[in-house]
């Protein structure tokens, strides 16, 4: 067993864990914050993406104990008490989601992305390596969501809510 | 997964030392290919040693005009830097076509470079795979072998090579820099993964206990003109059928500089010195082109499953040329 100190969503948790246990079996069977969903468990599907000090991370290939002190993000912190987090109700407004199983990973992955997009991180399908201010196309979209499978199909309407939250957030 | 005992080393002296001393340890830095090995039961060590907290997580510029990558720069930080933009896109992306973000967040720049296989006859424990265990024999050889090597094969083993950065790294002549107890070494690229022959669980020229410590990219006067190009099922998050490193420096329509790799159709990240060869000197022509991708593949052996590869490779090759002739770099 090692004590491990996570702080997840703000609080501070101290577990007893043996060291194989991953992020996201401490997340969701020690501290009961099953919004973080387990897919592929292999780092394949996305659904246990979550975010580490603001950075996206598949919570499944991550042993707990490696992200004692970082600062964990949850589907639970992010949506708050409210009426949820603006992008989860974009989610909703343009049909992101049918089975809901993978919401969680795309809303976490989909947060990470645009920190990364704001940040001037290209992609795959960026053209100019160097290029300042750049766009943020459905095709910039689709490949920087690429680590997130959804079975049912919603990628239609994942795509829609995030360049909608995207385009919202850049009003502000 | 199996249970393992864990240490988190402050230090490379540390780390080196908790890994030589136990035969059954192994170092642990992203966790995106080890953990998922673990919990199949492909990698099974008693010790766990954690060398993510070990401060070599920087790309500095070097007084030769070089980049030295520290092992523990995550993917996605490699990619973004300004250093490997500008001067070496190629590996940029590289880099961006492997993976997902999510894994390049995590994925180590020495994780990468020793990441295993995905053949899945490795992966699958009831197959017969002389990689997992030496001497089992190769379903892959008789069995589903689309995704596998046509270059540097042996009747041992077929597995491809799965790394993208590293197709970059050898376009590059990069060198790898390695700490053990017993000091400290630079082993090139070129030699540092091994072909299977006889023995495909030896993947690389590394001893068990020697830590990755940082890449050096040494200055290229070519590089900065470079691109990858990654074939693959998807559009996405797949691993290549064939992928192409290219750096082309062109004078008076004649090559007069050339580096090329080739990914998804070797048993090792594969610098394509044929191709270069035929390259260098002859006039900057679609021709010359496909004529040195010939070369290339000449001694590419394919079975039914990938023989496609071998006329999709000498196709990406020239054209990757043909679009940094035409365009130039992404950078």
């Amino acid at each position: 067993m090692v004590e491990v100190r996570l702080r997840v969503n703000g609080a501070e948790a101290s577990l007893d864990l043996p060291p194989q246990v991953s992020l996201l079996d401490a997340l969701r069977e020690r501290l009961g914050l099953t919004g973080t969903k387990k897919g592929c468990d292999q780092g394949a599907c996305g659904a246990c993406t979550v975010l580490a000090d603001g950075e996206r991370i598949n919570s499944c290939l991550a042993l707990a104990v490696q992200y004692a002190g970082r600062e964990i993000t949850t589907i639970e912190g992010i949506a708050g008490d409210g009426p949820g987090h603006p992008l989860q109700r974009a989610f909703v407004r343009n049909d992101g989601l049918q089975c809901g199983y993978c919401t969680s990973g795309q809303i976490c992955s989909a947060l990470g992305m645009l920190a990364e997009h704001g940040a001037g991180m290209p992609s795959a399908v960026t053209e100019h390596l160097c290029a300042d201010g750049l766009e943020l196309s459905d095709e910039e979209i689709r490949e920087r969501m690429s680590g997130n499978l959804c079975r049912c199909g919603a990628y239609n309407g994942i795509v829609d809510a995030i360049r909608e939250f995207a385009a919202a957030e850049a009003e502000r | 997964m199996r249970p393992f005992a864990y240490l988190s080393a402050p230090d490379v002296a540390t780390a080196v030392r908790a890994v030589a001393d136990d035969p059954g340890a192994k170092f642990l830095g992203g966790g995106t290919n080890l953990v998922d090995l673990m919990r199949t039961g492909i990698e099974r060590p008693d010790t766990v040693v954690d060398i993510t907290s070990l401060p070599l997580a920087e790309v500095e510029e070097r007084p030769d005009g070089g980049v030295r990558i520290g092992a523990l720069v995550r993917n996605g930080r490699l990619a973004a830097h300004p250093l490997i933009r500008a001067r070496y896109p190629v590996l940029s992306q590289a880099v961006l076509a492997g993976a997902s973000a999510q894994l390049r967040n995590m994925a180590t720049v020495g994780g990468n470079l020793l990441q295993r296989t995905r053949c899945p006859y490795f992966y699958d424990r009831t197959a017969a795979c002389n990689k997992r265990e030496p001497g089992s024999g190769c379903d892959a050889i008789g069995g589903f072998n689309r995704s596998h090597a046509v270059l540097g094969v042996s009747g041992s083993c077929i597995a491809a090579h799965p790394s993208d950065m590293c197709v970059a790294l050898a376009a590059l002549d990069a060198v790898v820099e390695v700490e053990s107890v017993r000091g400290v070494r630079r082993v090139p690229l070129a030699s540092f993964h091994r072909p299977p022959g006889d023995t495909p669980h030896v993947e690389t020229d590394l001893s068990p206990d020697e830590l990755v410590t940082a890449v050096e990219l040494p200055p290229s006067p070519i590089a900065a003109n470079s691109r990858y190009r990654k074939v693959r099922d998807r559009a996405s998050y797949a691993f290549a059928l064939v992928s192409v490193a290219a750096a082309l420096e062109v004078r008076d329509g004649a090559v007069t500089g050339v580096a090329l790799a080739l990914g998804g159709v070797a048993t090792t990240p594969w610098r394509a010195r044929e191709a270069e060869r035929a390259l260098l000197g002859a006039p900057a022509t679609e021709e010359s082109f496909r004529r040195a991708a010939e070369a290339e593949l000449a001694p590419a052996t394919g079975l039914p499953g990938n023989t496609f590869k071998i006329e999709l490779a000498r196709r990406a090759v020239t054209a990757t040329l043909r679009r940094l002739l035409t365009e130039g770099s992404p950078a």
